[in-house]
Order: C-alpha cells, then sequence, then structure tokens
C-alpha cells in the first residue's frame, strides 16, 4: 500500500527530535554570575579550599547557590553580579595568591542535563563580550639571534679545531654565516669539522676562499615549530594568570596564534600580562648562611632570601650566575637510571660565561630562580597596571662537572616536574617575540544586545514565514510549520552537541537564512503534488509521486549549496565561521525535517486518502 | 491560494537574446564601476582601527572630529552607528606607530569632548598584512566554490549547463559587487560571506530549473529544446517564486532587526536574490541552450535494441 509509515520512520523521527530537544533544552536557562577558581599556573586547588571558601562568603554575609570543585578547579554561583564582585575580593583575600579567580556566567544547566554532557551553545566574542588577539611570531627577529649564535659557535668551533680563518660574519639579510679563509684546505678542513658537529646546516664553498652557511629546510622549519609551540605555552601560562573563564589559545596558520578572552573588558591590562616578560636567572645556593637566622631577618649582605614554590626558604647568593635569556632550548628526557631530566642548552656566550663559571664551582648547589611579572589590581598615576615582581626558586640542584653549552638537571622526582621546569625554563627566554596583528574587543553591553537583535530577528523571521506557509498552503502549510518548528529544534540541539560550532551574530543571521531557506524543500515537495493533482492523479498517488520527484532536486541542489558552505569555513574566521556552520548544519537538519519529518505527518493524515483534493 | 495557474508554458527562451543583453549591460556597467571606483573596503580588509563608543548624550561629530584632529588623527571617519549617541570612528593604518597605543589614544581624544566618560561598545585593530591575506583568501573562495560547481554540475548534468550555472552565478556575483561599487556601500566580511551565501543560494534555484528541464526531455517526446526549457520553467515558476519571497521576507525583517552590523549582510543578500532568481530563470538556462543543449546531453541512450543483450551467447 502507498504512503505507509514504516515503524522505523516513527522511530527515527521520534529519537532524533527526542534527542535534539533534551540537548538544545539548556539553552533556556539562564546563567549564573559565578566565579571560576583555579590554581596559579594551573595546579589543581585541594578540597580543603572549599570549606574555607565558604566560611570566608559566609562570614562576609555574601550569599552563594553553590561552591563545588570540579576537576581541580572551584566554581561558586551566585544570585547577582554584585555578590560575584564582592566575592571576587573574598576570594583575594582568603585564599591568596595560590589561585587566580575569573568572572564568569557558569550555565545554570539542571544536574540531569549536566549527566549526560548537555550544554548549552558556545557564544562567540561578539555575543559574549571580550578580547580577541591575534598574533604573530617575529620570526625576524628570532632568525637574527640565530645567525649572530652561529657566527659566535663558528669562531669556537674553528679556534679549537685550530683552523685558521679570516673573518666570520653574519649576512642577517640572507640569514647565513659566510666564513672567509686565506686557502682552500682550510676551507675543506673548516667544512668538514663544522658538518661533523652539526650536520642539519648546509655548507656551501664559494670561489674565493670562503664557506657560506644556510639553514636547512628542516632547520628552519623547525625553528618555526619551536618558537611558535614556546610562544604558546607561555601564552597559555599567561592568560592563567589573568584569570579568564574558558580562554582559547590555538595556533593559527604557520606563524599566527589567536587569542580569545571571553569576558575580558580591559584590554590595556590583558595586553601588558600577555607582553609582560618572564625571566629566569641561575645562582649559587649560599650554603654557609643558615636559614632560620635568615628568616629572622639576618640574611648576609652578599645573599638574599627566597621561597621555593612550596614555600620553603633558600638562601642564595646575590650574585647572578647568568639569566635566562641565554637559553636557547629545554626539553626534557631521562637519565640513564631511568629518572626524568631537563636537557638546557644555551647560546655560545652563555656557554662560556656558564663554562668559566661552574669550573669552581663543582659540588656546590645551584638554583634555578624564575621571575614573573604578575599585574596587581592597583594603577600608578598613569593609569597603567602596577606589575609586581614575583621571584620563586624552581629547582635547586648540585654541579657535577663543569658546565658548557649543554647541560642537564636531573634528580626530579616525577616526569611532571621536570616537564614543568622545561616549560618554565623555556618561558625565560622567548626564542620569538610576538606582535598583535589583529585586536577585537567587543563591550558586554554590546554583546548582550547583539544577542536580543540576533533573537528577534530568528523569532520575527521565523514567524513571518510560518504566518506565509498556512496562508498559501493551507493544511499542508501547517505541516511545513510543524517541519521547520523542528528544524530549528534540531539546528540548536545539534549546534549545542557539536563541541566546535559557537554561535556569533553572523551565525544568528545565517539560522534565519535558513529559516528562509528552508521551507524550500517542503515548498518544491507541495508544488510537486499540486502538479500531480492538476494532472489528474488521486490524492494517494499524488503524495507518493510528490516527495519522491521532489527529493532528487532537493537533494542535488542542497549538496551545491553545502559545498559552498563547506569552503566558507575553510576560509573564514570568527563570526563568519560561525556562520558558515549554522548554514551548513541548517541544510542538513532542513532536508530531514522537509523530507521525513513532514512526510511522515503527510501519510499519517492523508496518505490512503482516495478522491483527487488535497488541503494544499 | 495559488499565485501562478498557467494553461500553456510561458515563452521565456522568447527573450533570451533581450535579457543577455540587458544583464551583459548590468555586468559590464558593475565590472566598469569596480575598476574604477572600486569597492568601499571596510576594516576586515584594508586593516586599521575602528572604535565605537556610546555617549550618554546625543553626541556632536564635529567636536569630536576637532578633538581627534588635535591629537593627531585628523584622517579619522567619523560617523554615527545606529543612532546618534553611538559614534564610529575609523582610522586607515599607520606605519611606525605601535597599533596597540592608536586605541587609547583615541579614547583619551574622545573623552575631552564628552561630558561623561563614553562607553567602550567595540574596539577592532587589524594590520594590513592580515587584510591583504583577507582580500586574497576571499577571492580564492569565490573562485573554489565557482570550480566546485561546475564540476558539480558538469557531473550530474552536462557541461553546457554547467557553463551555464557558472555564468549565472559570476553575473550574480559581479552585479552584486557592483551595487557595493557604484553605492559604495561598506564591503567587509559579512558581505563577503552574504556574496557566497548567494552563490549557494542561486545555485539551489538554478539546479531546480535543470532538474526539471532533465525531465520535461523525458515527457515531451516531440517538443523542441527551446519548448522544453519554456516548459520546465513556467512549472517551476511557483516554487522559484515561493522559495525567493520567504527568504526575502526574512531577510527583510534581518535587514530592520538585525542592527547595523548586518546591515551590509542584508543588503547583498536581499539584492542578490533578486537577481540570483532572475538569472536562474534567464542566464543560466539561456547560455545552455545557446551552447547548443539537446535532448541527448541529458538523456543518454538506454533503449537496448531487442535481442542485443543476447546475441553474444
Amino acid at each position: 500500500m502507498l504512503n505507509q509509515n514504516s515503524i522505523w520512520r516513527y522511530l527515527t523521527v521520534v529519537v532524533v527530535l527526542a534527542v535534539a530537544l533534551i540537548y538544545a533544552l539548556p539553552n533556556i536557562y539562564p546563567n549564573d554570575p559565578s566565579l571560576q577558581i583555579s590554581g596559579t599556573r594551573g595546579a589543581e586547588v585541594s578540597a580543603e579550599k572549599v570549606a574555607v571558601l565558604e566560611q570566608a562568603l559566609t562570614k562576609e554575609n555574601i550569599s552563594f547557590k553553590s561552591v563545588v570543585l570540579n576537576k581541580g578547579q572551584i566554581l561558586a554561583r551566585f544570585n547577582n553580579t554584585e555578590d560575584q564582585l564582592k566575592a571576587r575580593e573574598v576570594v583575594a583575600a582568603a585564599l591568596g595568591d595560590e589561585v587566580v579567580s575569573a568572572l564568569n556566567m557558569a550555565p545554570a544547566t539542571p544536574a540531569w542535563l549536566d549527566a549526560i554532557g548537555a550544554a548549552p551553545m558556545k557564544l562567540g566574542l561578539d555575543l559574549r563580550g571580550g578580547v580577541h588577539f591575534l598574533m604573530e611570531v617575529d620570526m625576524k627577529t628570532a632568525m637574527d639571534k640565530n645567525v649572530n649564535d652561529l657566527v659566535q659557535i663558528y669562531r669556537t668551533d674553528l679556534r679549537e679545531a685550530k683552523v685558521r680563518y679570516r673573518s666570520v660574519t653574519p649576512d642577517l639579510l640572507n640569514q647565513r654565516v659566510v666564513l672567509a679563509f686565506r686557502t682552500a684546505e682550510d676551507v675543506a678542513a673548516a667544512k668538514a669539522v663544522l658538518s661533523k658537529k652539526d650536520a642539519d646546516m648546509v655548507y656551501t664553498e664559494a670561489d674565493d676562499n670562503s664557506l657560506v652557511v644556510t639553514f636547512s629546510e628542516a632547520r628552519l622549519k623547525a625553528l618555526r615549530e619551536d618558537a611558535v609551540a614556546q610562544n604558546i605555552t607561555i601564552i597559555r601560562n599567561r592568560v592563567n594568570a589573568i584569570g579568564v573563564a574558558e580562554p582559547l589559545v590555538q595556533r593559527q596558520g604557520a606563524e599566527r596564534i589567536v587569542v580569545q578572552l571571553p569576558g575580558i573588558q580591559d584590554t590595556a591590562r590583558a595586553k601588558e600580562i600577555l607582553g609582560a616578560t618572564a625571566t629566569l636567572e641561575f645562582r649559587l645556593v649560599d650554603e654557609t648562611a643558615d636559614v632560620q637566622s635568615a628568616l629572622a631577618g639576618r640574611v648576609p649582605p652578599s645573599s638574599q632570601l627566597f621561597n621555593d614554590r612550596n614555600g620553603n626558604p633558600v638562601v642564595l647568593q646575590k650574585r647572578i650566575m647568568l639569566t635566562g635569556n641565554h637559553i636557547v632550548g629545554a626539553n626534557t628526557s631521562f637519565d640513564e637510571n631511568g629518572r626524568p631530566q631537563v636537557n638546557i642548552d644555551l647560546d655560545a656566550k652563555g656557554g662560556s660565561t656558564f663554562s668559566n663559571l661552574t669550573k669552581d664551582a663543582i659540588g656546590k648547589a645551584m638554583a634555578t630562580v624564575f621571575i614573573e611579572y604578575k599585574p596587581t589590581d592597583k594603577k600608578d598615576s598613569n593609569g597603567k597596571t602596577i606589575m609586581e615582581k614575583k621571584e620563586e626558586v624552581v629547582s635547586v640542584a648540585t654541579i657535577q662537572a663543569r658546565l658548557g653549552r649543554s647541560f642537564r638537571i636531573t634528580g626530579l622526582d616525577a616526569p611532571g616536574e621536570a616537564q614543568n621546569l622545561a616549560v618554565l625554563l623555556r618561558a625565560g627566554a622567548l626564542i620569538a617575540p610576538i606582535l598583535i596583528v589583529e585586536e577585537r574587543t567587543v563591550g558586554p553591553s554590546l554583546g548582550q544586545e547583539n544577542i536580543d537583535l540576533g533573537m528577534n530577528a530568528i523569532i520575527w523571521g521565523m514567524l513571518s514565514v510560518l504566518f506565509f506557509m498556512v496562508i498559501y498552503y493551507k493544511w499542508f502549510g501547517l505541516v511545513a510549520n510543524i517541519a521547520l518548528t523542528a528544524n530549528l529544534v534540531l539546528l540548536i540541539g545539534v549546534m549545542s552537541m557539536i563541541p566546535g560550532a559557537t554561535l556569533t551574530l553572523p551565525g544568528m543571521a545565517g539560522i534565519v537564512l535558513t529559516v528562509g531557506m528552508a521551507v524550500d524543500a517542503n515548498v518544491l515537495i507541495f508544488e510537486r503534488i499540486r502538479e500531480e493533482l492538476a494532472e489528474g492523479r488521486s490524492a494517494a498517488h499524488a503524495i507518493h509521486e510528490g516527495y519522491n520527484r521532489a527529493f532528487a532536486t532537493i537533494a542535488d541542489s542542497n549538496i551545491t549549496t553545502l559545498l559552498v558552505a563547506l569552503i566558507l569555513f575553510g576560509i573564514g574566521t570568527g563570526p563568519v565561521k560561525g556562520f558558515a556552520v549554522t548554514l551548513a548544519l541548517g541544510i542538513i537538519t532542513s532536508i530531514f525535517t522537509a523530507v521525513v519529518v513532514s512526510r511522515l505527518i503527510v501519510n499519517m493524515i492523508w496518505g490512503q486518502r482516495r478522491g483527487t483534493s488535497l488541503p494544499v | 491560494m495559488r499565485l501562478f495557474n498557467f494553461k500553456t508554458a510561458l515563452n521565456f527562451m522568447k527573450l533570451k537574446w533581450p535579457a543577455l543583453v540587458f544583464s551583459t549591460f548590468l555586468v559590464l556597467g558593475s565590472l566598469v564601476s569596480l575598476f574604477t571606483q572600486g569597492l568601499n573596503l571596510g576594516l576586515d580588509f584594508t586593516g586599521g582601527t575602528v572604535i565605537e563608543v556610546k555617549f550618554d548624550q546625543a553626541a556632536d561629530l564635529n567636536k569630536v572630529r576637532t578633538a581627534l584632529g588635535t591629537s593627531g588623527f585628523a584622517d579619522a571617519q567619523v560617523q554615527y552607528f545606529g543612532t546618534s549617541q553611538e559614534v564610529m570612528i575609523r582610522i586607515a593604518p599607520r606605519e611606525g606607530v605601535e597599533q596597540k597605543a592608536i586605541g587609547e589614544q583615541i579614547l583619551t581624544a574622545i573623552n575631552t569632548v564628552a561630558e561623561t566618560p563614553v562607553t567602550v561598545r567595540k574596539v577592532d585593530i587589524v594590520g594590513s598584512s592580515v587584510g591583504d591575506e583577507l582580500k586574497e583568501d576571499g577571492f580564492l573562495a569565490i573562485l573554489a566554490a565557482l570550480v566546485g560547481i561546475l564540476i558539480y554540475v558538469a557531473a550530474r548534468f552536462e557541461w553546457r549547463y554547467s557553463v551555464g550555472a557558472v555564468a549565472s552565478l559570476l553575473h550574480d556575483v559581479i552585479i552584486t559587487l557592483g551595487l557595493f561599487s557604484v553605492f559604495q556601500l561598506e564591503f567587509d566580511l559579512t558581505v563577503l560571506a552574504a556574496i557566497l551565501a548567494l552563490i549557494g543560494y542561486s545555485i539551489n534555484d538554478t539546479i531546480v530549473v535543470f532538474d526539471r528541464i532533465r525531465e520535461m526531455f523525458r515527457k515531451l517526446r516531440d517538443a523542441t529544446v527551446e519548448e522544453t526549457v519554456n516548459e520546465a520553467i513556467t512549472s517551476t515558476l511557483s516554487r522559484t517564486t515561493m522559495t525567493s519571497f520567504t527568504t526575502a521576507l526574512t531577510l527583510i525583517v534581518l535587514f530592520f532587526m538585525g542592527g547595523a552590523m548586518i546591515h551590509g549582510f542584508a543588503t547583498a543578500l536581499l539584492f542578490g536574490i533578486a537577481i540570483g532568481t532572475y538569472s536562474s530563470v534567464y542566464i543560466a538556462s539561456a547560455v545552455a541552450v545557446i551552447l547548443g543543449a539537446s535532448r541527448e546531453d541529458l538523456l543518454p541512450t538506454v533503449i537496448e535494441k531487442e535481442g542485443e543483450g543476447t546475441s553474444a551467447l
């Protein structure tokens, strides 16, 4: 028999729509003003802190909805933004600077929805307010430093190998080093010496007894990768220090980094923090000093009192052996006993300084001090944020031998600790500086206004189409309207489910446009049914033919539109990508609702109709 | 309710030459405008700084301009954005000056003429290199979309239809760009998105017509190519109009309710859909017909002669 709904069609439609509805549901709950409290530099917040915070809040008479520890972070919810702001001060007072708190709007998703992973759609910066930075790694500066370092290294290497040279000069313009010799034999000898030490460079002999050294493609690529990766690590650390809920730090293309800080209004401050420099110092531990008397204020004049990461005091000599800008690289591996270690590479100058200084210090303890400038809430007379210098001993190790350009720190307890130390060491020395090439700030009031505008446009756009469809297609129009409503629910459900989908203002425009275009499939079908009826077919046959014939057209025309949406997704950034996502998803969901959902209803009501009339 | 109910097919193809002349005229006009005055490219493409601020009272643009002029931003474009309290300031990218300092300098300058400090609504600072890349990417995207469609339609139909479809898409894109050029409307990233969405919309329309042409070739065995095309366009005319109408309806809502940020987007699509509807009726089919599209191209000869399949046994 024609137009029978199979059990599978019922099941598919019911299951798909039910799932979509459940996942779309979190979007209707309002957000709670909240504080997201995380440990400094990504450390976990301990469970005791929850009780401490609750007590402090109660003492200050600040009512809160909940204080929960989740994945090492505390989330405290409040009834209004006033309480939220007051609570931020309480957090700073009660928990000190071991934690960073970020203002956030936490979705008030009910527990049962949360349990199945349902969450509201992510909003783009244009809807929630915040700052977007596009940063570019300054490879030119990085390469210049590399070339200059090579010059130092080659001079030392040739001297040690007793190869006589006339000059070793950097050619920054072409990013290469030019070595000049007196005889061709010297050139050959130099080439042999240098290429044995570093096979990764390209050595070309020139006619006038000179040797030109350039970077190989692989080396260049590795340098660039390192520079970008290092900058991302540093930026992540700093973003954590600012206290931003849900920040985004992501690589874009070969040399760019996108940073999105939702909810941050004070861009000047954010930029100062991101641009702030961290440094590193190696100092000898003052083993003659007594820690207890130093704590009591009697520090030897040539020494200084520091704290390590766990707050234990350490007395170090004031003299700095080496600063972090000589560090070229730091990575982790394992020593002969399978224990984690950190390998450190210094530049040529750092290497020789270090070698001289450690010669007489074998057996002594050396400390690595990490220095960071952290922003405070105070501002100076020019309105600039006052930065507070924070010094921290991140490692103490005994010098086992005279150290040169490469050395290692062993005796670390856990791979995690080694990893952390390597990150800090690298953070102390930027391989390549970064430049901000794009900056977009959206104020919070504009964000909310954009949401309201978008919502209004969706509601009125939808209503006008619904109204028109009923007028034009009568009862079938009503079916199309049900399909259209189902489409909206499905689209919102899918958008909420996909982790990468972000709703932006152009995305909302995309939803409005989808509403207008989604009826197309139903229009095609209904027009087809009208034609079939006009040709004298029975109602049941007209429905059957109408749906079947229109389907090929619907598929063909939508595949091309989908193609365009995919291209748009490929080139677009930010808001436009949001538009591409809604457009692409809207096409897919509208085919499902217009073809499958509407067919189900039409079959149910008019599927077996005998006459030659249909309310279409 | 029913808009069209034609007993016989309308003779669309009779007007194919006038339509082509009219379209060529529009395309050439658009190209002339694009080459002589170009597009009024937005910040996304040119780089520079755009700041939107909100004053407590209606703002006096001349005062703002003077204040900016004395601070060294004489080239600033100052205009209302939405209401008379909201002001948009745009400054071209500058060499040498640190980008990040500009935003703060401008705000300081504006606050000297505001009674109470202004609220910052939006600050966009784009480096000129980023803008240049986007221009290139945008152009490539449009090109990629057209090539993709060219291949898909050629595979699903035939090369003549594919050329017709792409000709009509190019027509839509060029004329819409022409509109933005002639009236010097701001062309930003959302407008580029609209142009791509327009390509998607317009090809949709064209394919519906092509699909019907194929079907009509099957159905009307004795009709000429032109008669068949006319028949196909007539029978899809209701649908074409309906869909254009509902889409236009939502775009009108977007235009009036979507806010200033969406204006360019809605304008481009609204205009583009009018042009796109016309071009899928006239340009796409007419080009295919002029190129010599015939019944055989779309209907492979599948009728086997009797006995042929078994004679080999």
